[in-house]
């Protein structure tokens, strides 16, 4: 392997190109970082659209916004979350800036694909958002279930498909990316079952994205054709057939969901045993269940569409298959507790928001398996009772693990650490404002509230205010966070190299790391987790 | 399951850099990227054919309309780019031996076959009995045979670029092989997908 | 005297167990119930209710508990015991949620067999009248009217709904009524033949816990028995348009008599011209 020579590291570091975040870098840190603040800045236009709407639901009737404008920002709300913040972040910033690392090598096996992937967001996220202010974004849903998608404005909704495309392309190219990396890129002497579970998780997530994207994008294809050519594909009027365009894109969102969730489980890997001083407990299993998932996740698809006139069959089959990711799942969920069990737990905002991440996804899980079973589904299906289930998974779920991930690696990217006090306020403000945001919504659900309603039955008003008190205590937690980060970077505690002591590799090389990432040789890291094991690093 | 997968790459191969690709210090796993991408890529044609068997088994067509199609035209087609996979091959082995003339030669034949292919599509699609919006086979079938004629239109179109190149004095050459045979891996895939394509859309 | 972990472990074990059977089968969370379906999806929630209960205090328990007891004192506390791994534990939590689950499938297949799901579609009620234009129309499948216990679906009353941006129509062929709310009588099959004529509805009554999407394209089946007379909510739970949230009807519930009453007085068969449709 070529190694530059290890000249002035560490005058690159201390100055800091700041332009450099706002370029064309290759630099696989500068680019994680690159996603994790676009994603910010979208996680913000996201939620002020999931405030507007909880505005809008405070009273029973439409009286906030108008009814195409509420469906407007209810479908930019979805894009915005999911395609710009929860995949863009858990995927592209925690991959790019640590998968090097773990694998020692110096950066990506595709610097510039990598860079071009990262670059392809920014436009999406503008176009996407731009189609508002350009006679209207897409009413149908982030979904875009024909034939609705084809009768709505048809300006806003082809921008919406070439938005998703890029996003999706940028989603290949990072995969791509990280396939190569975790596989080929590896310093000699380390095996693949000593590589961190975050790069399992990565591989896994990558695999997935590799194999369902695609097809979302060919769908999202033949629907503009629909809507532009006049094609019939989706279309009943003209012969086309409606539910296969649910088939094709369910077959890449259900996937979504373990693209979304995967990586927050490798991380939440790497977070648990340095602060509990324990090995991650199981890891040969941890892997095993990550392969479980990655399969499993590509064949359930159907069990978005157990209304939608499926063949009996179909609902059997689906269902089986949904209920038994319960069991990867479930073994994950039980080796964090293990990992836990017996260890010296640090109960800081790391820990804090990791163990919030399993209390709210085990609840998120156990609504998931109700919602497996056929004849449970065909009465909360397209109801708040499932608005509720996966904001419990992608929020409760992701968004905590990406928070748990700030306040863990924040030190090695600053070389400072955060503030804890305003760390646990944020921590409790946000898990009190998810609670109460959407538990009630399960109950909405089960008594008669649909899903993507402007107006409802006067008799479900005071749940929902409590929901949108829950949202607005989730706004009001990003405060603390924002203050911290911005506080800490120049005020907060000098961090030093390694100050969880932990094992991982980019633990052993200066915070922040220097452009190269280590310096002289990467080490070699046969036991990422062997806290309390004799030599766990060798070299 | 420890050591079953590829083992870390070695050093022995890090002459072989490019110019370009002097600033990354790893080996070259450009090649293997490709095939990634390729897997992706086979995907979108998996959910378009998914799309098509879906369709014909549920969507019944108006009266009148035909899923028979004129297999003469399609049958010449898959020759064509069987026999361009070969050709090209044959250019790649030429490369290795450093005999830029005969891979120049080859090269030329294999776009030339490519854009056959194309020419023979068009006329095809010309005298098809239905149009794009017609129905929902005709609708199908052209946006399936459609994205994989940009993939041959692409294809030749990277093919003469490298012909160009592996002139004397060009980019391409036996120590630089890499366009070369990232484009011969992408052409084999278009021709595997043609193979499937063929035999879904014209002998079912 | 301390008493033994296993013995402690088994009494917490059952206590958990015992908690969530009590809560998923006293905590109440859903509408009343007003078809033949609702009591059977009722029993089915209130096990899955008592089986999440019970995970759910118990790992969030098992988190409270390792947080407080393994909190770490001192900030010079190293490393404690390097457990990597213990694999008959493993195999356990691998073997107990692949039974649990496994029970909760089968359970909930038994349960949605009761209700008529496994039933192949066949368009029964609908044969009698449709006769022999359409001998093979292909239909999607909501639930079977062939499974409805007890009851022969020949007796089933026939009713086609129409859902369009954003109403309901209800079109009683056998009467001739065109209604715009759903009147059916209590404790005799009904089934329902619905088409879409623009995009994508979806038919549900939450009291019925029956939803079923119309998709344009292809008329689609679905049966029930109401059983409590009343009047409850018809709601559209697909994404259908800005109008969406006020796409609503009402399925009025009566006892057979007063369903005869009401198609007696709407008919147009034999009562006058002027009240052909009745929409309210």
């Amino acid at each position: 392997m070529t190694i530059s020579p290890p000249s002035d590291f560490a005058s690159t570091a201390e100055q800091p190109r700041w332009q450099r975040y706002f370029g064309f870098s290759t630099d696989h840190k500068v680019i994680g970082l690159q996603y994790l603040v676009c994603g910010f800045l979208f996680y913000f236009i996201g939620g002020a659209l999931a405030g507007a709407l909880r505005t809008e639901l405070l009273t029973p009737i439409s009286d906030f916004m108008p009814r195409e404008v509420y469906n407007e920002l209810l479908t930019l709300h979805g894009t915005v979350m999911i395609f710009l913040w929860i995949v863009p972040v858990v995927n592209g910033a925690f991959g790019n800036y640590l998968i090097p690392f773990y694998v020692g090598a110096r950066d990506m096996a595709y610097p510039r694909l990598n860079a071009v992937a990262f670059w392809m967001i920014p436009p999406a996220g503008v176009l996407l958002i731009s189609s508002y202010f350009l006679g209207g974004a897409s009413q149908s849903g982030w979904t875009a279930y024909p034939p609705l998608s084809l009768n709505t404005a048809a300006t806003g909704q082809v921008i919406w498909i070439l938005s998703v495309l890029l996003l999706g392309g940028s989603s290949i190219f990072g995969a791509i990316n990280f396939v190569g990396t975790i596989l080929k890129m590896r310093r000699p002497g380390l095996q693949m079952m000593q590589l961190p579970m975050y790069c399992w998780a990565m591989l896994g997530t990558s695999i997935l994205v590799l194999l369902s994207t695609p097809v979302l994008a060919g769908t999202l294809v033949l629907l503009s054709f629909d809507i532009v050519a006049h094609t019939g594909f989706f279309n009943p009027a003209m012969g086309g057939n409606a539910v296969v365009y649910q088939h094709l894109f369910w077959f890449y969102s259900h996937p979504a969901v373990y693209i979304m969730v995967l990586p927050a489980f490798g991380l939440v890997s790497e977070i648990l045993p340095v602060h509990a001083r324990k090995p991650l407990f199981g890891y040969t299993t941890m892997v095993y269940s990550i392969m479980a998932i990655v399969f499993l996740g590509l064949i359930v698809w159907a069990h978005h569409m157990f209304t939608s006139g499926t063949p009996p069959w179909m609902r059997l089959f689906f269902t089986i298959a949904t209920s038994f990711i319960a069991v990867p799942t479930g073994i994950k969920f039980f080796n964090w507790l293990a990992t836990l069990w017996g260890g010296s737990i640090s109960l800081n905002s790391a820990v804090m928001f990791s163990c919030g991440f399993i209390v709210n996804f085990v609840f998120g899980g156990i609504t998931g398996i109700a919602l497996a079973q056929v004849p449970f589904d065909i009465h909360v299906h397209d109801t708040y009772f499932v608005v509720g289930h996966f904001h419990y998974i992608v929020y409760g779920g992701t968004v905590f693990v990406i928070f748990a991930s700030i306040y863990h690696w924040y030190p090695k990217v600053m070389g400072r650490l955060l503030n804890e006090p305003l760390g646990q306020l944020h921590f409790w403000l946000t898990f009190i404002g998810l609670n109460l945001c959407f538990a009630p919504q399960h109950w909405l659900g089960l008594n008669g509230m649909p899903r993507r309603v402007a107006e409802y039955d006067p008799q479900f008003q005071f749940i929902n205010q409590i929901s949108s008190v829950g949202a607005l205590l989730m706004a009001v937690s990003t405060l603390p966070f924002l203050i911290n980060v911005i506080w800490s970077a120049y005020r907060g505690t000098v961090a030093g190299d390694n100050p969880w002591n932990a094992l991982t590799p980019e633990w052993l090389t200066s915070s922040p790391p220097p452009e190269e990432n280590w310096h002289g040789e990467a080490p070699l890291v046969h036991e990422p987790y062997g806290y309390g094991l004799k030599s766990p690093v060798s070299s | 399951m420890t050591t079953s997968l590829p083992g870390p790459a070695s050093g022995q191969n890090a002459t072989e850099h490019s110019a370009a690709e002097s600033t990354e210090h790893h080996p070259d796993h450009r090649l293997f990227g490709l095939a990634t991408f390729l897997v992706a890529d086979g995907m979108t044609f998996a959910g378009f054919f998914a799309a098509y068997l879906t369709f014909r088994a549920v969507n019944p067509l108006p009266e009148g309309a035909i899923y028979e199609l004129e297999l003469l035209l399609p049958s010449i087609n898959t020759v064509l780019l069987l026999v361009s996979s070969f050709t090209f091959h044959r250019a790649g082995s030429a490369l290795k031996r450093d005999d830029r003339q005969l891979c120049r030669r080859w090269l030329l034949i294999t776009a030339t076959l490519g854009l056959l292919f194309l020419a023979a599509q068009l006329k095809e699609y010309f005298s098809l009995p239905f149009g794009l919006t017609d129905n929902l086979y005709g609708s199908t079938f052209y946006a399936i045979t459609g994205f994989h004629g940009l993939h041959v239109t692409l294809g030749s179109l990277m093919i003469l670029i490298i012909w160009w190149q592996s002139r004397e004095g060009g980019r391409v050459s036996s120590q630089n092989r890499f366009p070369l045979e990232a484009t011969e891996l992408y052409w084999h895939f278009v021709d595997g997908i043609w193979v499937v394509l063929y035999g879904i859309l014209y002998l079912l | 005297m301390p008493i033994p972990p296993r013995i402690l472990t088994l009494l917490i074990g059952t206590a958990l167990v015992l908690v969530g059977l009590w809560v998923g089968q006293n905590v109440n969370l859903l509408p009343v119930d007003a078809s033949v379906n609702a009591p059977l999806y009722d029993e089915l929630f209130k096990v899955l209710f008592s089986i999440g209960t019970t995970l759910f205090i118990g790992i969030v328990g098992m988190v409270l508990y390792s947080l407080t007891r393994f909190r770490r004192r001192s900030d010079t506390a190293g490393e404690v015991l390097a457990v990597e791994g213990n694999l008959p534990l493993e195999i356990l939590w691998t073997a107990i949620p692949a039974v649990v689950v496994l029970f909760v499938g089968i359970y909930s297949f038994d349960i949605y067999d009761r209700m008529g799901g496994m039933v192949p579609m066949h368009d029964h009620s609908m044969a009698s009248m449709q006769t022999a234009q359409e001998p093979e129309e292909k239909t999607w499948a909501g639930i079977s009217p062939a499974s409805v216990e007890g009851e022969p679906p020949a007796t089933a009353v026939p009713i086609e709904v129409t859902a369009m941006q954003f109403a309901f129509i209800f079109h009683y062929p056998e009467a001739d009524i065109i209604s715009g709310e759903l009147h059916v009588p209590a404790g005799q099959p009904v089934s329902l033949r619905m088409t879409a004529n623009d995009v994508i509805h979806a038919f549900w009554v939450p009291e019925f816990r029956l939803k079923q999407d119309i998709i344009p394209g292809q008329p689609t089946l679905l049966s029930f028995t109401a059983t409590r007379p009343g009047r409850y909510p018809i709601v559209c739970a697909e994404l259908c348009g800005a109008y969406h949230g006020g796409m609503r009807s009402t399925v009025i519930v009566e006892e057979p008599e007063d369903f005869a009453n009401w198609v007696a007085q709407n008919s147009p068969v034999k009562a006058t011209p002027t009240s052909s449709a009745v929409i309210s």
